[in-house]
């Protein structure tokens, strides 16, 4: 299996391959995201509708996947904080009796693996996708994962990807392999 | 005479304000931050349109509704004709509202 390209995001900067292509002054993530957004041309309007974690999980494979055909590309990703940060922000609209408004588009964002299918979605791919919620960042775990799915022949690549969010706190780091 | 002019005008302006306010929240609660206020014209389809809105962005509407002028739509069904356009969700509003 050969890693051919790797995307990080953290501490508002996008790392593609080792070569910087976007960075901010700001410290808030939904700036940030909202400026990457803008600079890189992603030209995709139902980014703004997603929640913090499909956005970074969205920015750091659109690095990797932009134009090519990924119809033949499986996904596994995998974070600690599973969809908390979302979690907690349709809790705050049903906590009270007074002020009951829950969300619809909030709540559609209250799983994990949501990021997964907006990436999906933007690239038309049918093919095998997982999500794990794990303690810490496992590559081995991903990568045989990965290995059986490509092994099975369901699938000509895999983007695998560590994308953890929870309020300001988050790191991206997705990686393509290829048998 | 005089007394009906002045209420029409009156009324003519509430209803303006009342679409301009309707197009900002509609902007901000369903994230539509490449659209600007001057794009949605009154009378444009809001769904199946340029703003390319969905489902879960009809469900959002209905708990604009209630959260903004106190109307409850017990048959979300009914929202398919409230939220024909802007001209025709705001006269709805108008007639409707309880805030």
């Amino acid at each position: 299996m050969k890693k051919t390209d790797i995307c990080t995001i953290e501490n508002s900067k996008i790392i593609l391959n080792n070569e910087i292509i976007f960075e901010s002054q700001t410290e808030h993530f939904s700036d940030f995201a909202k400026e990457a957004y803008k600079s890189l041309e992603l030209n995709y309007p139902k980014f703004h509708k997603m929640d913090n974690l499909s956005k970074l999980a969205f920015l750091a494979s659109e690095m990797i996947l932009k134009n090519n055909d990924h119809s033949k590309t499986a996904l596994v990703f995998a974070n600690k904080s599973s969809s908390l940060d979302t979690d907690f922000k349709y809790q705050e609209s049903i906590n009270s009796q007074e002020n009951y408004f829950p969300s619809p588009a909030v709540f559609v964002y209250t799983l994990p693996n949501i990021c997964v299918g907006e990436i999906s979605i933007k690239h038309k791919m049918q093919t095998e996708n997982a999500f794990f919620v794990l303690d810490e960042f496992d590559e081995d775990f991903l990568n045989t994962y990965s290995a059986q799915i490509l092994q099975s022949g369901k699938a000509e690549k895999v983007l695998c990807g560590w994308v953890e969010l929870y309020q300001e706190s988050y790191k991206a780091f997705v990686y393509l392999l290829t048998t | 005479m005089v007394n009906w002019h002045i209420d029409t005008l009156v009324n003519l302006k509430e209803m303006e304000d009342l679409k301009l306010e309707l197009k900002t929240k509609i902007i901000e609660v369903l994230n539509l931050e490449d659209v600007a206020i001057e794009e949605i014209k009154d009378t444009d389809p809001l769904f199946g349109g340029g703003l390319g809105l969905d489902s879960i962005d009809a469900l959002e509407l209905i708990v604009l509704l209630d959260k903004e002028y106190g109307i409850k739509l017990a048959d979300p069904k009914k929202g398919k004709e409230i939220f024909e356009s802007i001209e025709v969700m705001a006269k709805y509003i108008q007639e409707n509202r309880t805030k």
